[in-house]
């Protein structure tokens, strides 16, 4: 497999996540053909390709979702690949999925606590949700509504926020603006460039290539399951191919 | 009027029954949108056990507090470690394919028990014959709870019996007691979560599997108890007796709206009622046309039940 292009000089930090060849089957289709990708400790790094190339296969991989056929992933040190994703959660991972994955039939309140299912500590856990309470006001507001009667940005919202609730060291994010009006996207990324400031890694995947490429400090392009081009978000959005391919210019 | 009051009593006391087994039916659904069909045979499985319980007690402990303590200890014991070997061997590895995959299954196993249950099997140690399948014929469950009168009413018009009461209470403090789990507490709040998405659930660290097996145990659980209860009212016991109960508690878990506690315990008491007056005042052959006519009635005028919610789900 040919190296993947590199753009830019990766501002140097400790490691916290580390992909190695990583390989996704589902049956006979192949969707990850051998991945390799690191994200540092308090590194924001985006995920960009189009559909279908592999972005949450690598995700539900890395969280334990689905069993990866081959390739070593790495947490703070710690062989964590072929783990159940409950297990995850306890070193620190928390995965907010694609399309949500709030439940419906429980309220604001109740979707939160379960963020903090694994969590004993009741002050930490208060003031935990006093933040993300402070980040999206409008979860307060509707604290005792069913998730199900939220609209599709105060859904993310709260999709982020459950994962905030297990405090954890990496945060991954499968598409956060998918489906949303542009002020509520926007809304988001502000959030999230605190919830980066604030020391949390984030792996983000994205569709919105140009919101991605503005949070990240580095980000990778996956092409049909294989890691075409990396770089610093600031190279990348402004190479020509790029700009080309997913930001439609 | 006398005559009307017994059909009441005997009504709800049938029903208690049919609303112990509808509540393990409707709970497993709850969690895993799984029909479970054998859980009449575990409720006889159950049975059997308790019988065989009371058979190595012996007559001296039979009646005595302990030994009926004894024999639901047992049998519901046996029940949950039975309830978990099938969820871990025949339902786990086909959570993820399509549902009928796991509802076939389940019909098997019910096959397996009803019918493996009516072969007779007995091995011989050291000159002692130890029976393992118990065969087809019926058998008398003996009196763990000696009948007595709880009540009288009018010049023996009305006889309200002690298991009759016993029953009645245990269901409802289970019903209570389990709505109380599911929607207070940690564990409850889980179980809702691994009910709509269970791999979700997996990553804010609800441990799924233990969640499900869980739940699949203390069903099975219930199952036993009820079985037991049934038992002692009905006196006899054969390997097919799950079925028609199961069936019944099914029933009224539908009516009830399958997945809601207090649900199939309103359902399952109407049914009781039901079949009762309908027997007491017509032909005892009714019985089981009733049953499905009234759930013809309620699905045609509510579909999702006495107290289910229609899926308000936005996406
Ligand atoms: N559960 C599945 N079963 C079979 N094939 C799958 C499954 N999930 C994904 N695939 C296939 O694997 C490949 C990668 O899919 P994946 O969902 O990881 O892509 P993606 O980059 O997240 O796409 P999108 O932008 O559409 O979300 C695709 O070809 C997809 O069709
Ligand atoms: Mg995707």
């Amino acid at each position: 497999m040919a190296e993947p292009r590199r753009l830019g000089e990766r501002a140097p930090c400790e490691p916290l996540l580390d992909v190695n060849g990583l390989e996704v089957s589902y049956g006979a289709i192949k969707a990850l053909k051998g991945i390799s990708l690191s994200v540092g400790k308090g590194e924001a790094v985006a995920l960009i390709g189009a559909n279908g190339a592999g972005k949450t296969s690598t995700l539900r991989a890395v969280s334990g979702m689905i069993k990866p056929g081959s390739g070593v992933i790495t947490l703070r040190g710690e062989s964590v690949g072929g783990l159940k994703s409950h297990e995850m959660v306890p070193r620190g991972l928390a995965h907010a999925p694609e399309g949500r994955g709030v439940f419906p039939n429980l309220t604001v309140q109740e979707n939160l606590d379960l963020g903090a299912y694994l969590r004993r500590d009741k002050d930490g856990i208060a003031a935990d949700l006093k933040k993300v309470f402070g980040f999206f006001p409008r979860l307060e507001e509707r604290r005792l509504q069913m998730a199900g009667t939220l609209s599709g940005g105060e859904q993310q919202m709260l999709a982020i926020s459950r994962a905030l609730m297990s405090r954890p060291t990496l945060l991954l994010l499968d598409e956060p603006s998918l489906g949303l009006a542009p002020q509520v996207t926007q809304v988001i990324f502000r959030i999230l460039r605190d919830i980066n400031a604030q020391g949390t890694s984030v792996l983000l995947v994205e569709q919105n290539a140009h919101l991605a490429l503005s949070l990240a400090q580095w980000a990778y392009v996956l092409e049909t399951g294989e890691v075409a081009m990396e770089g610093t978000g600031q190279a990348l959005l402004a190479s020509e191919d790029i700009r080309k391919a997913y930001l439609g210019e | 009027m006398y005559e009307f009051i017994q059909h009441v009593i005997n009504g709800l006391a049938a029903g208690t029954i049919y609303a112990l087994v509808a509540l393990g039916y409707t709970m497993v659904y709850g969690v895993l949108k799984l029909i479970n069909f054998a859980h009449g045979d575990v409720m006889m499985l159950g049975v059997y056990v308790g019988y065989a319980v009371a058979f190595l007690l012996g007559r001296e402990h039979l009646g005595t507090i302990s030994g009926a303590l004894l024999v639901f200890a047992v049998s519901l014991t046996a029940c949950a470690a039975f309830g978990f070997f099938i969820e871990r061997f025949a339902y786990r590895p086909l959570r993820d394919k399509p549902r009928l995959t796991s509802l076939i299954t389940a019909i098997g196993i019910s096959f397996a028990l009803s019918y493996g249950f009516q072969l007779d099997l007995a091995v011989s140690v050291g000159g002692h014959s130890i029976t393992l399948l118990p065969g087809a014929a019926s058998r008398r469950f003996p009196a763990i709870i000696t009948p007595t009168e709880w009540a009288v009413l009018g010049d023996n018009d009305v006889i309200i019996w002690n298991w009759q009461v016993i029953s009645f209470v245990i269901a409802l403090t289970l019903m209570g007691g389990l709505q109380y789990l599911v929607f207070r507490t940690r564990f409850g709040k889980a179980m809702r979560a691994v009910s709509h998405d269970h791999r979700v659930a997996g990553l804010l660290g609800i441990p799924v599997d233990t969640i499900i097996a869980g739940t699949f145990m203390l069903g099975s659980a219930l199952a036993a108890g009820a079985g037991i209860l049934y038992a002692i009212k009905d006196k006899s016991i054969q390997p097919l007796m799950g079925v028609m109960v199961g069936l019944k508690a099914f029933v009224a878990a539908v009516i009830g709206g399958i997945g809601n506690l207090p649900g199939a315990v309103v359902g399952a008491l109407l049914l009781g009622l039901c079949e009762e007056f309908i027997v007491g005042y017509t032909a005892s052959s009714w019985r089981d046309a009733v049953a499905f006519g009234f759930l013809i009635v309620v699905l045609l005028v509510r579909p999702e039940g006495l107290f289910g919610r229609a899926q308000a789900e936005k996406v």
